[in-house]
């Protein structure tokens, strides 16, 4: 077929005819069609991945030529105590929202996956937190933790749980963070419940049944079934949420703009303060090229663990 | 009889009294957002007024406040048009993109496949300096264009992620037969392959109107002005003024502002619950 219709298209005048006979090949139809998305992400990832190396390696300063200087933004950057602040920062913030967000994401799977009234309506609820603009949510939270206006201290205040007037939660240096944690755990946590979920609907029935058979409790279920089966999904909703957790922005900035002193600075945050707001672009760039060895990290786990899973 | 039904009945009740602190988790910023929306401004800054509910009677002054006082209708103007232009470019270019990973052999697929995944991880607050420069350079610094510009980088390693799954559940005899029959390659996809795969580009258009809505911070990068912003942007940024919040506005705008989110959210569950676990699993 593809001979005989090539024929034709030796006619001279039909250029037209040539070229969907070239589309047909995939030859030339997979590179066309991936052309546009390549073009994309060369100038406007790949280079600005080339220029963030250079920027990190140079003394550039807005509005100024720059040159030159290896390594130093990056060896200079030890001897910034805000910097360092923010170094620990990041793992404890990634550390803590990402515990939290697996526990509360399992045991939040395995209730939906229950016999429940309006399902659909659980579900719909869990995962809002999820599709609302972060930058406008964690407004409505840092009102509730408003140093005057606390929801959260009137509550505990009346409870009994809270002497008056309670913490000052956005000022003062663990609360800073403990609340920087919560906006990140409901924000996250129904990705981690919804996906869970998804993995806990693909263990076939038969294994609890033959494990209830054999005389195994809820608990004995719970550990040799379905945990090892959701491994795999475990395994990705845990990598995803950490490069994600890792790189935050939109809560700390909202929230306490990386205060009070750089007790929540994150490395996004922090990048953009001295890249921007006091134009040190070098050293901007460096700072934020520090997320780098995560994204690597988490890149190769992935394709390793998918590759492994295709086999 | 009774006893056997009643016991699941009481675990029935038992887990839906275990996932009420779940709920009140994830639903009550949204509550205590909009009953400070409608307070007036005296039991707003009343300190011994009970915050969680309007005993004062409601009022709509701050939503006439925000969209009378400030541009707050010219952000979401911005908004929608930087989120719609942005969405189609990248569920176009994604679609095709993700057509050839899924079904095409040529020089070069799987590595491409594996560059698409790997931008697909990289974070935005990685990258923002530079592209700033790359902004300006294209002469775009301070306007829209700059989003709808660079949304793309985020948009299209996430769509054509999701569609390649979609094309590979498409069998591909379906498509062969059709080019035995004399269909070329192109309008077998058009045809035969895309009216199949619907619901995964339904997916990926409300995944990409979405992301693209809530991004910040490349907005808050990119542009500035005014007359610029987005509805992200300008709430956050416009509605303070220095060290005061004007609060009641500012819940106003973060309800607005997230109305069309939650429209598509209401009519959509279902791609949004589907695709959630498709972008992560698949």
């Amino acid at each position: 077929m593809a001979i005989g219709s090539a024929r034709v298209g030796a006619v001279p005048a039909s250029v037209g005819i040539r070229l969907r006979e070239m589309l047909d090949r995939e030859r030339f139809l997979g590179p066309a069609f991936i052309t546009p998305a390549l073009v994309f992400l060369c100038v406007l990832v790949a280079y600005p991945f080339v220029m963030a190396l250079y920027l990190s390696l140079s003394n550039a300063f807005v509005g100024r030529p720059s040159q030159l200087i290896g390594l130093q933004n990056f060896v200079k950057l030890w001897s910034n105590e805000a910097f360092r602040q923010t170094f620990q920062n990041a793992f404890v913030f990634t550390g803590i929202s990402v515990a939290f967000k697996l526990i509360l994401g399992i045991s939040l799977a395995l209730l939906l996956n229950q016999q429940l009234w309006f399902k659909r309506m659980m579900r719909g609820a869990v995962l809002l937190p999820w599709v609302i603009p972060t930058a406008l949510s964690t407004l409505g939270w840092s009102w509730m933790f408003d140093s005057l206006y606390s929801v959260f201290n009137w509550t505990g205040i009346h409870v009994g749980l809270l002497d008056p007037p309670g913490p000052n939660w956005l000022g003062q240096k663990y609360y800073a963070m403990a609340a920087v944690i919560t906006v990140n755990v409901w924000r996250g946590l129904p990705f981690f419940a919804i996906t869970i979920l998804a993995g806990l609907v693909s263990i076939p029935k038969e294994l609890y049944e033959a494990g209830e058979a054999d005389g195994a409790g809820p608990l004995a279920r719970f550990w040799y079934i379905t945990l090892p089966l959701l491994k795999p999904v475990l395994a990705i909703v845990i990598l995803f949420s950490t490069i994600f957790t890792f790189s935050d922005f939109n809560i700390v900035y909202v929230l306490t703009h990386g205060g009070p002193i750089n007790s929540t600075h994150l490395f996004a945050t922090l990048s953009r303060q001295i890249g921007l707001e006091s134009g040190q672009l070098g050293q901007g760039a460096a700072i934020s090229l520090y997320l780098f060895p995560v994204l690597v990290f988490v890149v190769w786990a992935q394709l390793r663990f998918v590759r492994r899973q295709a086999h | 009889m009774a006893t056997v039904r009643r016991r699941p009945v009481a675990r029935r009740l038992l887990m839906h009294l275990l996932l009420l602190p779940f709920l009140v988790f994830a639903l009550f910023p949204f509550y205590h957002m909009t009953i400070t929306s409608l307070k007036s401004d005296q039991e707003l800054y009343d300190r011994y007024a009970v915050p969680l509910l309007i005993r004062q009677g409601a009022t709509l002054e701050h939503y006439s406040k925000l969209l009378w006082d400030t541009a707050f209708l010219t952000w979401t103007k911005n908004s929608l048009v930087v989120t719609l232009l942005a969405t189609t470019v990248s569920v176009a270019v994604g679609t095709v993109a993700a057509y050839a990973l899924a079904r095409l052999k040529f020089f070069g697929v799987s590595t491409f496949g594996t560059g698409i995944f790997v931008t697909y991880l990289v974070p935005t607050s990685l990258l923002f300096l530079p592209l700033a420069q790359v902004v300006n350079w294209l002469g775009l610094a301070d306007s829209k264009w700059a989003l709808i510009v660079t949304y793309p980088t985020f948009l299209i390693p996430f769509c054509t992620w999701l569609l390649m799954g979609y094309f590979r559940t498409v069998p591909k005899e379906v498509e062969e037969c059709a080019m035995v029959d004399g269909a070329t390659r192109i309008q077998a996809l058009m045809r035969i392959v895309l009216p199949m795969a619907i619901p995964g580009v339904v997916c990926a258009l409300l995944f990409a109107f979405t992301l693209s809505w809530n991004e910040f911070i490349y907005a808050l990068t990119f542009t500035s002005s005014s007359d610029q912003i987005t509805a992200s942007v300008g709430v956050t940024s416009e509605l303070v003024r220095g060290d005061i919040f004007y609060w009641g506005p500012l819940m106003a705008g973060a309800v607005l502002g997230s109305v069309p989110i939650v429209i598509l959210y209401v009519f959509f569950l279902d791609y949004y619950v589907s695709g959630l676990t498709a972008g992560a699993v698949k």
